[in-house]
């Protein structure tokens, strides 16, 4: 039988047995139940409730997350955090917290309890859309301009590849094309849009045709992926954007699917079956690393810098890719890899996931610095020449970061560009 | 308060505009709603939102894909939709107005708002013709509406920065050239949930209009200039500028 204790009172005994066990000493021991009456439940449960919001009642405080958050690293949150703010009157649904999450996937890689953010932020952000809650501004412009141009920069559908005259290369299309081929290479936006994504775009094109590789682009018939949409709320728009790929991707021939950007990988690998296509899908890291042998004849010049490796979020916790980026920077010639205290597993987000890409200006007001800044600083720490990084969202990113932190002194390289450096010498 | 948004499905201009005959090819272009109803259509949930009624958007269905604009107007805030058949993809201002008039003659309207101009036509005759032939007074340029006792004020805007505030007894026309607010943000998960929900009602078109225009030649612009980009250092580049600016009498 459990000893029974009078409600509000600290039994503290110089000598005192319960139930026959001497417990005499342990001055600092409470017998009494924690008061919690003063939290409400609430606020939790209205979480909860939402289709995929069900494992945030699952936190029981014990703080892993918040040591591995990225955003805590650089302000004040975590999910511990959220569940503790939300039982002192926290609505997520309209807090500012509810935007600041990056779906990085490191909390949950901790998490004992498996609270899983990647399932939650995206359904409860998708209910405050819905339901007319505040949206940061330049989040719903990004969306209006996925849905009218079909890419978040809102450029126009005729220009996905105007790029490609500047390349070098022959970059075939594969409508032109008309026959099957092995690769199908989705470029994505930012690589077909963004001045320093056509960089890595053209440097991938030129490394693809270097190595013989029968590949196409879809070239105007190639739409955003909407994966970081998808997580930061809007899952109709990542609806419809896969209902128009998927069918755009069906239309032609091909073994596989290569994409540049980790975000993609994580779509049409990982939430396209859901909706009907399977197919095979790789990173370019992972595709090029199959190719080392014939690739290493061909990287010629070498390339004396110390390089240190950004893990993107969606290509390694995501995914599991650590090894293929690495291997490719390893086998130019030249390079000194050195690695970031957190990489692998516990690589430092760059900020730009779960629609962080589009939420600077908001992330920055309840933040001390950006995770791109944060990120830069550890990168020029480890006395780096070059900050190579594998995701189209990080260069632009890590490129303003390493000036505002005063680091100009460190490149950023998508590396594409690396490799092309090596076959081709400095340009 | 009855509010009707009349609208108009475009040409969009993102893409390249190719011609055939006399005329854009219209199976090879984009539809667009006309980015002046979109404010217009946010001006009316605007007006609708502070004195309570209903909005009814009405547009002629010029290709047959006129729905999915319908779908995020109601996603925005509209009440009804409504589509006439025109399938004319031709259709100029003059021939819509006069649909568009008829359709809405039985609408019973204290208001109706159209954009100002749109981009294909660019006679911004859309709103004073539907105001016409419904013999309703006309304001356009507008940049607010503000609606009580069935009187509206209405901010028109006019060249030079000037700015003319208006009261006018309803019914009337509005042409809005900006809505008082940016226009709202429509979730595709919820224009996808109106989608599969909403009815829209069909109209047939009626009434003939003799046409405003008629086109006896359309081709892209021929270039005649370019650009000069100067090369070098800033210095060569700024003293060649000021060069420039002197040859030409500007400096």
């Amino acid at each position: 039988m459990a000893p029974k204790f009078e409600k509000v009172k600290v039994v503290e005994k110089e000598h005192a047995v319960v139930d026959g066990v001497d417990i005499s000493g342990h001055w600092n021991r409470m017998f009494e139940q924690r008061v919690i009456t003063e939290y409400t439940p609430e606020l939790i449960e209205k979480v909860a409730d939402i289709p995929g919001g069900e494992s945030f009642a699952n936190c029981y405080q014990c703080a892993k997350c918040i040591a591995v958050c990225p955003v805590d690293i650089v302000g004040n949150y975590g999910p511990r955090k959220l569940y503790r703010y939300a039982q002192t009157g926290m609505d997520l649904t309209e807090a500012p917290e509810l935007w600041l999450c990056t779906t990085c996937k490191n909390c949950l890689r901790v998490c004992p309890k498996e609270v899983d953010m990647i399932q939650i932020m995206p359904a409860v952000r998708e209910q405050a859309i819905l339901a007319g809650k505040f949206v940061p501004a330049e989040l719903q412009q990004a969306f209006e301009n996925t849905a009218k141009s079909g890419n978040p920069l809102g450029q126009p559908q005729r220009k996905r590849d105007a790029w490609i005259k500047d390349a070098g290369v022959e970059v075939p299309i594969i409508k032109d094309l008309a026959r099957p081929v092995d690769v199908l290479w989705y470029v994505g936006s930012y690589p077909s849009y963004h001045p320093r994504g056509i960089d890595a775009a053209s440097a991938a094109a030129r490394i693809f045709s270097a190595l013989g590789i029968d590949f196409a682009i879809l070239g105007k018939e190639e739409k955003d992926d909407a994966d970081s949409q998808r997580l930061a709320g809007e899952k109709g728009l990542f609806e419809m954007m896969t209902e128009y790929n998927i069918e755009t991707f069906n239309k032609y021939e091909w073994k596989e699917l290569m994409v540049t950007g980790p975000h993609e990988l994580n779509a049409f690998k990982n939430v396209y079956p859901k909706y009907g296509f399977e197919r095979p899908v790789v990173h370019y890291t992972t595709f090029l690393a199959r190719y080392l042998d014939q690739l290493k004849p061909l990287l010629k010049h070498r390339v004396e810098k110390k390089i240190t490796y950004h893990d993107p979020c969606y290509l390694g916790r995501h995914n599991g890719e650590y090894e293929a980026p690495r291997k490719l920077l390893e086998a130019i010639p030249g390079v000194e890899l050195v690695e970031m205290q957190r990489n692998r597993e516990n690589g430092y987000c760059c900020g730009g996931g779960g629609g962080g890409m589009w939420m600077d200006s908001f992330t920055a007001k309840h933040t001390t610095m950006r995770l791109s800044e944060k990120r830069a600083m550890e990168a020029a720490s480890t006395g780096a020449d070059v900050l190579a990084v594998a995701c189209p969202f990080e260069v632009s990113r890590f490129a303003d970061a390493v000036k505002s932190t005063g680091n100009e002194h460190v490149d950023v390289l998508d590396i594409l560009e690396l490799l092309d450096k090596s076959i081709r010498g400095e340009q | 308060m009855n509010i009707v948004v009349a609208i108009k499905h475009i040409p969009s201009i993102a893409d390249d505009l190719p011609v055939k005959g006399n005329n854009v090819d219209f199976d090879s272009v984009d539809f667009v709603l006309n980015e002046f109803d979109e404010q217009s259509i946010e001006q009316a949930v605007l007006v609708k939102e502070a004195v309570g009624g209903t909005v009814t958007v009405v547009g002629v269905d010029m290709i047959g894909e006129l729905d999915a604009v319908l779908h995020l107007a109601l996603a925005k805030g509209a009440d009804k939709a409504v589509k006439i058949t025109g399938d004319d993809p031709a259709a100029d201002s003059h021939q819509q107005a006069k649909w568009l008039a008829e359709a809405i003659k039985g609408m019973s309207a204290d208001m109706v708002f159209a954009g100002v101009q749109a981009s294909n036509d660019l006679d911004g005759q859309i709103g004073p013709m539907i105001a016409a032939h419904l013999d309703m007074p006309y304001i356009g340029g507008v940049s607010s509406v503000e609606v009580s006792d069935h009187t509206a004020t209405v901010n028109k805007e006019f060249a030079g920065g000037i700015g003319g505030k208006y009261s006018v007894s309803l019914p009337m026309v509005v042409g809005v050239q900006a809505a008082s607010k940016p226009p709202r943000y429509a979730p595709i998960s919820k224009v996808r949930q109106v989608a599969q929900t909403a009815t829209i009602e069909k109209v047939s078109p009626s009434g003939d209009a003799t046409s405003g225009l008629a086109f006896k030649k359309m081709a892209p612009p021929v270039v005649t200039g370019h650009a000069e980009m100067i090369e070098g250092s800033s210095k060569d580049v700024a003293k060649k500028i000021v060069e420039l600016l002197k040859s030409k009498g500007l400096a």
